[in-house]
């Protein structure tokens, strides 16, 4: 059985320092697909096949190689339990369709889980970076040497005219999806959300919420990325995102001075209720967490709050969630159970801060 | 709004897709959804960008006209994987690499509908690049000889056409 220290801790040891604009951006991402020449993509291959494509794949990064990015270890999704499977989903390491779905899936991690490389997801191999913070060109400039590590020993399926070949057409080109995570609350309070997010579907990107359903955003965290994978350059793809980032970046700022200015009291009081809620309550579920969560993070950027951490809130974000409660707590919670576990966790975490 | 695909509950899933101006939407009830196996429990809800792209494929078809025009289109097949076009519409992705070749006629409407674009301007694996380059310097190279033709300047022309010469003989050394 493998070392599965990644289930030990609720926040990567990557997110730990803040990055830039940290108070709005939680996360960076940038991942890129890529297939070998002449093995059928994953959808179609046998078992066998997939091992063929593991087997060429994984020894690459060689665990004791140094590739400057910590030393990596692979994992077979078929001899992981459920829980694990779903805590590096929950993690945003693996992604629900490796997970649940995959033939030969794997996925290598380096040390402090900022790098996770798929194998045998929807294509042969999916490089993903995460940086805290609003990180985009450093996650592209790291996904892209690694990128390279692999390129100099495997032929990828490559077109003139299409460029890296992917199993599904949104993907083909550079095969590159970027993304930042950003908590938008004020917004979302002044109803200028939707204005915003229309806007940014005009220029090629596209808005879901996370950990959410459907296009309700849990906890006001909501994913920003490129839809557009075919006609642009890396750098034109990753500009346009960053550029559109740092706007909303300017709103979100802008809506939370006025919120200070035109409902001090209000906001101030919304803030201290759901931290105390957050803190004494003894039945919380998970969309009522998000969304306290999300009034704390908001406190502590206005200066209304002193404590808890970012950190501790965006460990907190990952710790609440199903699958890392029953990591903590045992599994087979019933969601009553779960809804318990999950305000004692709160209470202990919070509690201690006052 | 009733569900596209039942067209008896309410839809709570909405898409829209905005590509160089042109709208595409889609409406869909959440069981809908779900029966496609597109909704993955546990995670965010929604319904998977495959399902969508099937409608685009299909309308690709429908835009044919005629049916049996439509039909041998479905049945063109790619002899590495066997997925045939009907199927590809169907699932939304390719099964292997090369199904990008068989099915080439079909891709460039449905690129331009995804992209807004339908070739590749980025990244180029090393290995295989210095050729590739060499083609793309090309490319831009006829560009800026129509240019010059076009503005009379027979002499920048001609020394386009050399550098377009030599590129092309480096090209066939390799």
């Amino acid at each position: 059985m493998p070392n599965l220290w990644f289930t030990e801790q609720a926040l990567s040891e990557w997110m730990r320092s803040g990055g830039s604009h940290s108070e709005i951006v939680i996360s960076s991402r940038v991942r890129i697909a890529r297939n070998i020449q002449h093995h059928p993509f994953p959808l179609l291959a046998t078992k066998s096949q997939a091992e063929e494509v593991l087997d060429v794949l994984a020894p690459v990064i060689d665990q004791d190689q140094e590739t400057g990015y910590g030393s990596f270890q692979l994992f077979k999704l078929d001899e992981l339990e459920e829980l694990d499977k779903k805590v590096l989903v929950e993690k945003h390491l693996i992604s629900p369709n490796l997970a649940n779905d995959s033939r030969g899936g794997a996925v290598l991690l380096n040390e402090d889980e900022s790098v996770s490389i798929m194998i045998n997801e929807e294509d042969h191999l999916r490089i993903q970076c995460l940086f805290p913070g609003f990180q985009v060109r450093e996650a592209w400039e790291r996904a892209t040497a690694i990128d390279d590590i692999f390129e100099a020993s495997i032929d990828y399926a490559f077109d003139d005219r299409r460029g890296y070949l992917t199993s599904c057409p949104t993907n083909v080109g550079t095969g590159l999806r970027a993304s930042v995570m950003m908590h938008l609350p004020a917004l979302v309070m002044t109803k200028q959300i939707n204005r915003i997010l229309s806007a940014v579907n005009q220029v090629g990107l596209t808005v879901r919420g996370i950990y959410g359903e459907g296009s309700e955003a849990a906890g006001n965290i909501f994913q920003i990325s490129n839809q557009i994978t075919l006609g642009q350059t890396e750098a034109e793809i990753i500009d346009n995102l960053h550029s559109v980032a740092i706007q909303i970046i300017e709103h979100e700022r802008n809506a939370r001075q006025r919120l200070l200015t035109d409902s001090a009291l209000r906001i101030t009081d919304r803030i201290m209720r759901s931290y105390g809620i957050l803190s004494y309550a003894a039945v919380m579920d998970l969309k009522e967490a998000s969304q306290r969560l999300s009034d704390v993070r908001l406190g502590l950027d206005l200066g209304i709050l002193k404590a808890p951490s970012i950190s501790v809130l965006n460990e907190l974000n990952v710790k609440t969630q199903p699958g890392f409660l029953q990591n903590i707590f045992g599994d087979k919670l019933s969601s009553t159970e779960c809804d318990m576990y999950r305000a004692k966790l709160l209470r202990e975490t919070l509690g201690t801060t006052h | 709004m009733v569900c596209q695909e039942c067209g008896v509950r309410p839809a709570t899933l909405h898409f829209t897709k905005i590509v160089n101006g042109e709208k595409t939407e889609f409406h869909i009830c959440e069981s809908c959804a779900r029966e496609k196996g597109e909704l993955i429990p546990g995670t965010s809800g929604g319904f998977s960008i495959h399902s969508l792209l099937s409608g685009l494929l299909d309308l690709e078809a429908a835009g044919k006209g005629k049916s049996d025009a439509a039909s041998t289109v479905q049945d063109v097949r790619c002899e590495e994987c066997g997925m045939t076009y009907g199927q590809f519409s169907k699932l939304g992705r390719f099964g292997c690499s090369s199904c990008y070749k068989y099915f080439d006629k079909g891709l460039d409407p449905l690129f331009k509908r995804v992209h807004g674009s339908t070739s590749h301007v980025g990244k180029i694996p090393k290995r295989a690049g210095t050729r590739i380059q060499f083609r793309r310097q090309i490319d831009e190279l006829k560009e800026q000889l129509q240019q010059a033709i076009v503005q009379e300047e027979f002499e920048r022309a001609a020394e386009i056409r050399d550098q377009i010469r030599k590129l092309e003989k480096e090209i066939a050394q390799e």
